[in-house]
């Protein structure tokens, strides 16, 4: 044996017990970790659904708020201004998304495409509140007034770079053979692209777009000084007072989209300042509400295309 | 002819993705005839101009907005003071409380959720059972769908009193008699808990999945056979996480770092709702701060004075060159991860 | 010891005993990836493998430093007995198996960093911190791996800026550095032009004199080589791997008993 044979023996034996006991209370350490960090999810999510689910029954879900003060009452307006406003995001952001992403998949090593991507890039890293900054800048300070459609837009601006990543993913999955298929039967690449890359995509697209709205459902920073919230917004009445004075349907939509709006998360928020406690209970019913539409459309999102997926593979 | 039909396909093979199919002479004639294509590569080109015509209008928009207050206080406004004045009154404003309330906060949230994520991270890729490591993945990232209002309501009327106040407190009465980082944790905690201590709290709940999702990409994306390597010496399972994976894979958990210090940067309701929104003079974390977008979400819906608005406008430029400039850096190390592939492959 | 490594031709019968296998069968879930194989592995000589690609051959060489417990579902049934330990056994210390058992594998891995902290990996796992001791540990490794003139003015480069060559002789200095008895190779050179692989062999002929070395190759040529001592194995009607054939290297070549072996080596057969 060499000298530095016997020395590495010494060492070793030496050694052997601290690195194996190192060893174990490393690899068990990252298993707590683990654990740990899930502590908070199951917390917060069995929490909010015992203390929120005590004040939640029908009038929550139909009636407009009751008077500062007064107990009962729901929160109706800031559900129908969520439903308006993610639905405006959607189709703010869903086209112009979709079409990037044929862009960025298509062309991706273009000066266009390279920039293309980092602008996706830094618009996924800007801060909700300072969409919200832009939106009042570029929308409610010229019109004049907040309103859903402000609110929309703003979303919109958060939701676009989901969009456009997913998309782009599942345009690059789609197989070439599929592609030339098409491009060889002398179909033009415009066709190519909606008759045969569109559908192809279409999983991974709508994916994007659940996990973009689940998200954008659950903002609140960039309403706050675009919809700003409105605890007298009621569709029933705005429609059937439209109807009733003859309005044509643009005139209700208008009336609809253009007058600020709540949403849930703008609701959470207010209530939880209050110093009631009608309204404080009826703020964790609201955060039940919002958490489990959120957890729905986001997990829905999940399940949807690893089943989609798994069919494509077997 | 070539040329002509360059440009109007666009390059429509792209060659550097499928160099097998160069198109025959036939068939490139006809593309050259065909149509559509023009106003659809028009229509998709148009988009994605907008998109990032967008991206350069927040910046200019802020820029814009942001004039009056600029012009007026300079870099004053940004400058680290101790005796900063905040006051819609006397239109007097300067950033520096809340800039340090958010630095603070999101650099704290950061030590925090690192070795936790890490710790996923590793649990994830090397050891879980393969049974649990989807269901365990999934709900990581559950942890960054809640909603923030629901993380500050949570927070407010839970995490405060039953966590973080003993937290705090216990941090007073040891690391609070340091002689230098004393400073940091200076009591008394504040009694209702609502701190900067509790903002970097939950901030790193809410940063952790991001930072671990990334990670463990990492870890996945590093060859079997460095592990193979390493163990085949006689390592440890940790000693081959910590002395070659990690080691390998450090600028991509870096990159990790800094998506999660964005994301921390800019977060706005949960911190609104636990940091106690208020601009006294002391640097310690167990008492109640302020953040950049804190105030703006508290005060620009009812900013009154022209200066006002625009000071907190400025606020919004700062926190977003700030998330810019870690996108470009975050960018640049995965560039770099990029260029060194290749040599690797060289064997 | 030193004469009896000096006499030829080397047969089954004449050199100590390093390694046993007995009785070794591998499952990869339910599947049986080799079946009851009986092969003995000669100090200080050269055994080779060989035999058609996926009989088995990695997996029996992953079952000598247990690297076989790295694979999910991977069970292993029998003995391996080094020096009259058998490596299988539950309570054995698989990590210090692997120190004693060392391997280079078919692609070059080195880590990404310096040579020299390439070959002071090892030696800084078991404690060594002098600086001195790891130059001399490195210095003598990466001698013994023939590599030394090569790289002595450029320790501190990464061991990525070497060819493909010299990378493998890197890890061949890498698993030397922890002093091992017995190193496995699995083919070692097959990812390397003929030069690289020429050195390769050669170096093996050195190492031969201090370390017990197990190859596996699909390369006749080179078993017939290197070893001193050849196994033969194939896959049965189950797709299980077994061993058909084991003697020395000169004995399977000229005049093997089996005539799978026969049609194999002369290259009638896969
Ligand atoms: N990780 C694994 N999981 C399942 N089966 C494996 C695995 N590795 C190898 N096998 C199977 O075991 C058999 C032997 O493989 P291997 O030992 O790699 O053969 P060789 O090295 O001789 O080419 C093959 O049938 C292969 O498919
Ligand atoms: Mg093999």
């Amino acid at each position: 044996m060499t000298r530095f044979g016997k020395l590495l023996n010494q060492n070793r034996i030496a050694h052997a017990r601290k690195r194996k006991t190192g060893n174990k209370v490393m690899l068990s350490l990252t298993g707590v970790l683990t654990a740990l960090a899930l502590v908070p999810l199951v917390w917060i999510i069995v929490y909010v659904i015992l203390r929120g689910g005590k004040s939640i029954n029908l009038d929550f879900f139909t009636q407009l708020p009751k008077p500062l003060g007064m107990a009962g009452g729901g929160v109706l307006h800031a559900i129908e201004g969520t439903l308006i406003v993610t639905l405006l995001a959607g189709i703010f952001s869903v086209p112009p998304g979709v079409l990037a992403a044929f862009y960025a998949a298509r062309f991706p090593n273009t000066p266009l495409g390279m920039a293309l991507r980092f602008s996706t890039d830094v618009l996924s890293g800007v801060p909700s509140i300072v969409v919200g900054l832009f939106a009042y800048a570029v929308l409610v300070k010229p019109m004049g007034h907040y309103s859903a459609l402000a609110g929309g837009a703003a979303l919109a601006v958060l939701m676009l770079p989901t969009i456009i990543r997913t998309t782009e993913e599942m345009l690059k999955l789609v197989p070439h053979t599929l592609r030339e298929g098409s491009l060889a039967l002398g179909a033009s690449e415009w066709k190519t692209s909606l008759s045969v890359l569109f559908p192809a995509a279409l999983n991974g697209i709508f994916t994007g777009f659940l996990l973009a709205l689940a998200r954008a459902a659950g903002e609140t920073a960039p309403l706050l000084f675009t919809t700003l919230g409105n605890e007298r917004y009621d569709l029933k009445a705005i429609i059937s007072g439209g109807v009733q004075s003859h309005q044509g349907f643009f005139q209700i939509l208008d009336r609809i989209v253009n007058q600020p709006v709540d949403s849930l998360p703008l609701t959470l928020w207010k209530y939880a300042q209050q110093p009631y406690p009608e309204r404080i209970e009826q703020a964790w019913a609201v955060a039940l509400v919002l958490m489990l539409l959120v957890l729905i459309v986001n997990i829905t999102a999940r399940v949807w295309i690893q089943v989609r997926t798994r069919r494509m593979e077997g | 002819m070539w040329k002509h039909w360059q440009a109007v396909s666009g390059g429509i093979v792209n060659k550097k993705i499928k160099p097998a199919l160069k198109p025959n002479r036939i068939l490139r004639l006809h593309r050259i005839f065909r149509h559509g294509d023009r106003p659809w590569q028009g229509l998709i080109m148009v988009v994605s101009i907008f998109i990032i015509v967008l991206m350069a209008a927040i910046g200019w928009m802020l820029w814009r907005e942001s004039s009056g207050a600029r012009f007026t206080f300079g870099w004053n406004f940004l400058a680290p003071t101790t005796n900063a004045s905040w006051d819609p009154v006397n239109d007097h404003f300067q950033a520096w409380p809340f800039i340090y309330g958010t630095l603070l906060t999101s650099l704290f949230a950061i030590i925090i959720a690192l070795p936790i994520s890490l710790g996923i991270a590793i649990f994830l890729v090397e050891l879980c059972p393969a049974w649990l490591r989807t269901p365990l993945t999934w709900m990581v990232e559950l942890l960054a769908a809640i909603p923030s209002v629901v993380y500050g309501l949570w927070g407010i009327f839970i995490f405060l009193p039953v966590v973080v106040t003993p937290i705090g407190s216990f941090l007073a009465e040891t690391l609070g008699n340091f002689p230098v980082i004393g400073a940091l944790f200076a009591g008394p905690m504040s009694a209702s808990g609502a701190s900067r201590l509790a903002a970097s709290l939950i901030l790193a709940i809410m940063i952790i999945p991001t930072i671990a999702a990334v990670t463990r990409d990492v870890f996945l994306a590093i060859p079997n056979s460095q592990r193979e390597a390493s163990l085949a010496l006689g390592s440890t399972r940790w000693e081959t996480i910590w002395k070659v994976l990690i080691p390998y894979g450090l600028s991509g958990i870096l990159g990790a770092v800094i998506l999660g210090l964005g994301r921390a940067l800019g977060e706005t309701m949960a911190v609104t709702m636990v940091i106690g929104n208020s601009i006294e003079g002391s640097l310690s974390l167990l008492r109640p701060g302020y953040s950049m977008a804190s105030v703006i979400a508290n005060e620009f819906a009812e900013a009154v004075s022209k200066l006002h608005n625009q000071a907190l406008v400025e606020v919004g430029l700062a926190l977003f060159v700030m998330t810019l400039l870690l996108n470009i850096l975050a960018r640049f190390l995965v560039w770099r991860v990029a260029s060194r592939t290749p040599q690797e492959v060289r064997a | 010891m030193e004469i009896q490594t000096m006499v030829k031709p080397t047969t089954v019968e004449n050199t100590a005993i390093k390694v046993q296998v007995k009785g070794l069968s591998v499952y990869y879930g339910k599947f049986r990836a080799l079946t009851g194989i009986d092969l003995t592995v000669h100090d200080r000589k050269i055994t080779a493998i060989i035999g058609p690609s996926g009989c088995g051959k990695s997996t029996l060489l992953r079952s000598f430093n247990r690297m076989n417990d790295l694979t999910p579902g991977c069970r292993m049934e029998g003995e391996v007995i080094l020096e009259g330990e058998n490596l299988l056994a539950p309570a054995v210390d698989v990590v210090d198996i692997r120190r004693r058992v060392g391997m280079v594998f078919q692609r070059p891995n080195p880590f990404p960093k310096s040579i020299y902290e390439n070959v002071a990996y090892g030696p800084r796992l078991y404690g060594i911190r002098r600086k001195s001791d790891l130059d001399e540990i490195v210095a003598s490794s990466l001698k013994s791996a023939a590599l030394w003139d090569e790289v002595k003015d450029k320790l501190h480069q990464s061991g990525l800026s070497l060819s493909g060559g010299q990378q493998q002789r890197l890890c061949i200095a890498r698993a030397l550095a922890v002093e091992p008895e017995v190193i496995l190779m699995d083919e070692p050179a097959s990812a390397l032009d003929p030069i690289s692989t020429l050195k390769i062999e050669e170096l093996m002929q050195d190492l031969k004199k201090d370390y017990t070395i197990v190859i596996v190759t699909h390369n006749m040529q080179q078993a017939a080589r290197v070893s001193d001592f050849t196994a033969m194995m194939m896959i049965d009607e189950q797709r299980a791997g077994r061993l058909i054939e084991y003697d020395a290297t000169h004995i399977i070549f000229t005049r093997p008993k089996d005539k799978r072996t026969e049609d194999y080596v002369t290259g009638r057969f896969g």
